[in-house]
């Protein structure tokens, strides 16, 4: 087994990462066996992930594939007679069913659907059943699942949401605790954020944005804190 | 292909650019140049501009094309109407659905459509300006561009066509070498692994002239690829820091 | 439907939640408009090119030119032909496929803007080979690169822009056959001025000049106006479902008719740095 890439290594789709066998990969590789020995390449451009003999790409770009316990930010897009569509981004598409969303008995003859949700709303919901052969299933139904009626949506690259939230959450709340502000993020790269005065929405979205295009540096934390200590102070002046 | 090969193409050894027989036009690459697409890269090469547009994997319309398991990949190659000589009307020709189709096929190869059934990768290519060799530049930033979009994929396709100019194979024809020389013969590989995934020509060849042109595009596409390895990496590397791993999510 | 297309109700609300406090989602004053560029001459193969970045909007115009028979009904004039294409590559909610009516209304918008206001004169003696037979033919191509909001301004900028620094060919009649010959030299395009187009939207009951791509997909109602340099009104076009009142007319058009002095500057601008050089396309 050899390695031939550094931890952290910036890498791209096709280039070769480790030769031999006993190798277990991650997320963002493929193996392909040549002269009767095995290799892994990289299919996504990333840093590369290196710990003992396991490899994998953390990914810097690509789309949003569901996971069963995500948090997601949905858009209704269709209603039908007991269930929703819902807009998650990506190649899956979400459907909420009524009996996921309200407790009590629903009748479709004399309960209007749309009274409960209608196209174009936002719903911050859960998936809780993915499994790539069947449109992922939503439920509103859990601790602080609802419909969003306040605040700006903005679309992030869903790669860069664990950098946006941070270890243990550090990030979003060092976002949150800087600004009061009320920041929901969904693991689809949409974010929604409310604060009182709209240039501190201005604020938290360029400092996402600056996350977002530095996620694959270090220190960024720090980096963000002594960003947004310095903008606010040029606020205030 | 034009008959009159009594047009000079060659002084003293040199093409009418003044490149060498071997040698590349100028060539330079962005990815992630559009805000609205999932991925994207704005090509020069040459006088050729090209831009291109990724996005997806995304849910197919119309959803009767789907395919249960695996994605399709659908490709647009466009002349835009003042990218020519004589303007070109709006409406696609038989030339643009056939490059269109190649590209397509050519993109099939290294993406792992399995991943992502019933949706579909659309890629937009529109030539801006043309100036020969359009095919193997718009596959060259489709490639990228799909990168760019974080498709997972085997690896990068690149293009380049060689020729054949008075009597001699050249690398990467220009506009009027495409249109008076003996032959053009477009190629693209994935250069990593140096499989062929596009191969044409047309004017005539003796079987030890394609492969010596087989042999000088695989050359240009080395340098090409390592152009293009640049350009995705230029977004990051410029951002230059190690990732710590302890800040990383789990 | 793309659910790209479906503006959501979160989106709407914000926008007017704001739009009552007396401020736009970029900070902008409701009159303001964004920052632009125009890079002139991009083209190698077109006679005349303009890129216009206008906000996020993206947008490359084209000018050919051939020689060709007039309309029967203006023998001795030139003719003009401007298409449009809301390209796939600009936006994921853009269908291949030919032009449909929102590209066509807005070639349309920009066509008659720089008709009416014959800032390129079809009249003038040059636009004319032969009288009955042969005249200058421009088609420019409009084609959206990146969607971020006011198509229409942004179009008609990079036309006129294009238009600006287009040449055409010097003509000889050869005497014995009559027929024309093209020579290499070139002249540039006759021109007399410019015109430039400024789009004001409604939101709610507020009216907003040079909507960003959030305010276009929020709007109501849409009121596009072409103004030359010399201050003439020569093309309006409401658009979309929602209303004006006279008042609100009136006030954008005063709005309209100082702004468009600024605008109508930035294409001189762009016309004399383009003097004989070619400039770096770059995004």
């Amino acid at each position: 087994m050899r390695i031939l890439v550094s931890k952290n290594q910036l890498v791209i789709p096709g280039e070769i990462l480790a030769q031999g066998s006993g190798i277990k990969v991650g997320g963002g590789v493929f193996r392909a066996k040549k002269n009767n020995e095995t290799e892994i390449y990289a299919s996504m451009i990333g840093l590369a992930q290196v710990r003992k003999n396991r490899i994998g790409v953390v990914p810097l770009e690509g789309c949003y594939i569901p996971l069963e316990g995500d948090i997601v930010i949905g858009k209704i897009t269709r209603v039908g007679i007991t269930s929703w569509t819902v807009d998650i981004r990506g190649p899956y598409v979400g459907t909420l069913r009524v009996n996921n969303v309200v407790d009590r008995d629903f009748d479709s003859m004399n309960d209007d659907i749309n009274r409960i949700l209608t196209v174009g709303d936002i719903i911050k919901a859960q998936i809780t059943f993915f499994d790539r052969t069947r449109d992922p299933v939503l439920s509103l139904q859990g601790r602080g699942l609802h419909k969003i009626i306040n605040g700006r949506l903005i679309e992030v690259d869903p790669v860069k949401i664990p950098r946006i939230i941070g270890k243990k959450g550090s990030m979003i709340q060092l976002l949150k605790n800087m600004t009061n502000a009320q920041i929901i993020v969904g693991q689809n790269g949409r974010i929604v954020i409310s604060a009182q005065e709209l240039l501190i929405e201005n604020l938290i979205e360029l400092a996402i944005r600056k996350i977002e295009s530095e996620a694959h540096t270090s220190g960024l934390t720090d980096r963000i804190r002594d960003y947004l200590e310095e903008e606010k102070r040029l606020l205030l002046e | 292909m034009s008959e009159n090969k009594n047009a000079t193409l060659l002084e003293n050894g040199l093409r009418l650019d003044g490149r060498d027989l071997h040698e590349l036009r100028p060539i330079s690459m962005k990815t992630g140049v559009l805000d609205r697409a999932d991925g994207s890269c704005y090509l020069k090469w040459g006088n050729n501009k090209i831009l291109c547009a990724v996005y997806g994997p995304r849910e197919l319309h119309p959803k009767h094309l789907a395919q249960p398991d695996r994605a399709i990949v659908r490709v647009e190659y466009r002349l835009a109407t003042f990218s020519v000589n004589e303007r070109k009307s709006p409406a696609p020709r038989r030339r643009e659905y056939e490059l269109s189709k190649i590209i397509t096929e050519s993109l099939n190869h290294i993406l792992f459509l399995e991943k992502f059934p019933n949706g579909t990768i659309d890629v937009f290519i529109t030539v801006l300006d043309a100036d020969g060799g359009t095919r193997c530049a718009a596959l060259t930033a489709a490639s990228l561009g799909l990168a760019d979009a974080g498709i997972p994929m085997k690896g990068l396709v690149t293009g380049c066509a060689v020729g054949k100019v008075e009597d001699k194979i050249v690398v990467d024809l220009s506009d009027v070498e495409d249109k008076d020389g003996q032959g053009d013969m477009p190629v693209a590989m994935v250069y990593n692994t140096g499989e062929i995934t596009l191969l044409q020509c047309d004017g005539k060849f003796t079987a030890e002239e394609i492969t010596e042109g087989l042999k000088l595009a695989k050359e240009a596409i080395g340098k090409i690829y390592q152009m293009q390895r640049r350009a995705l990496l230029a977004k990051y590397s410029q951002i230059a820091e190690s990732y710590d791993e302890d800040e990383e999510e789990e | 439907m793309r659910s790209e297309e479906i503006v959501g109700s979160l989106e709407r609300r914000y926008l007017t939640d704001l739009l009552q406090k007396g401020k736009r989602i970029d900070n902008r004053g409701f009159f303001e408009g964004r920052s632009i560029q125009i890079i002139p001459n991009v083209i190698h193969k077109a006679e005349g090119s303009a890129m216009v970045k206008w906000g996020n909007t993206v947008v490359v115009a084209g000018v050919k030119t051939s020689v060709g028979p007039p309309f029967p009904d203006t023998p001795n004039q030139g003719v003009i032909t401007v298409n449009l294409e809301l390209s796939p590559i600009s936006s994921p909610t853009f269908e291949s496929g030919p032009p449909g009516p929102d590209a066509i209304e807005m070639a349309r918008v920009v066509d008659r803007g720089i008709r009416e206001s014959h800032v390129i004169p079809m009249m003038h003696p040059q636009m004319c080979i032969i009288p009955g037979k042969l005249v200058w033919i421009l088609f420019v191509d409009i084609y959206i690169l990146d969607d971020g909001g006011n198509l229409i301004d942004a179009s008609a900028l990079a036309a006129m822009a294009a238009l600006a620094n287009t040449r055409i060919n010097k003509v000889k009649i050869n005497e014995e056959t009559e027929e024309p010959i093209l020579l290499e030299e070139m002249d540039p395009l006759p021109r007399e001025g410019s015109v430039v187009s400024l789009t004001y939207v409604k939101i709610d009951d507020f009216i907003l000049y040079d909507p960003s791509l959030a305010e276009d997909r929020a709007k109501i109602a849409r009121f596009s106006v072409g103004i030359a340099d010399d201050g003439m009104i020569c093309s309006m076009q409401k658009g979309e479902s929602g209303v004006f009142s006279e008042e609100e007319i009136i006030t954008i058009l005063e709005k309209a008719t100082s702004r468009a002095k600024e605008l109508n500057k930035i294409i001189d601008e762009s016309s004399f740095l383009n003097e004989g050089e070619m400039f770096q396309f770059d995004f």
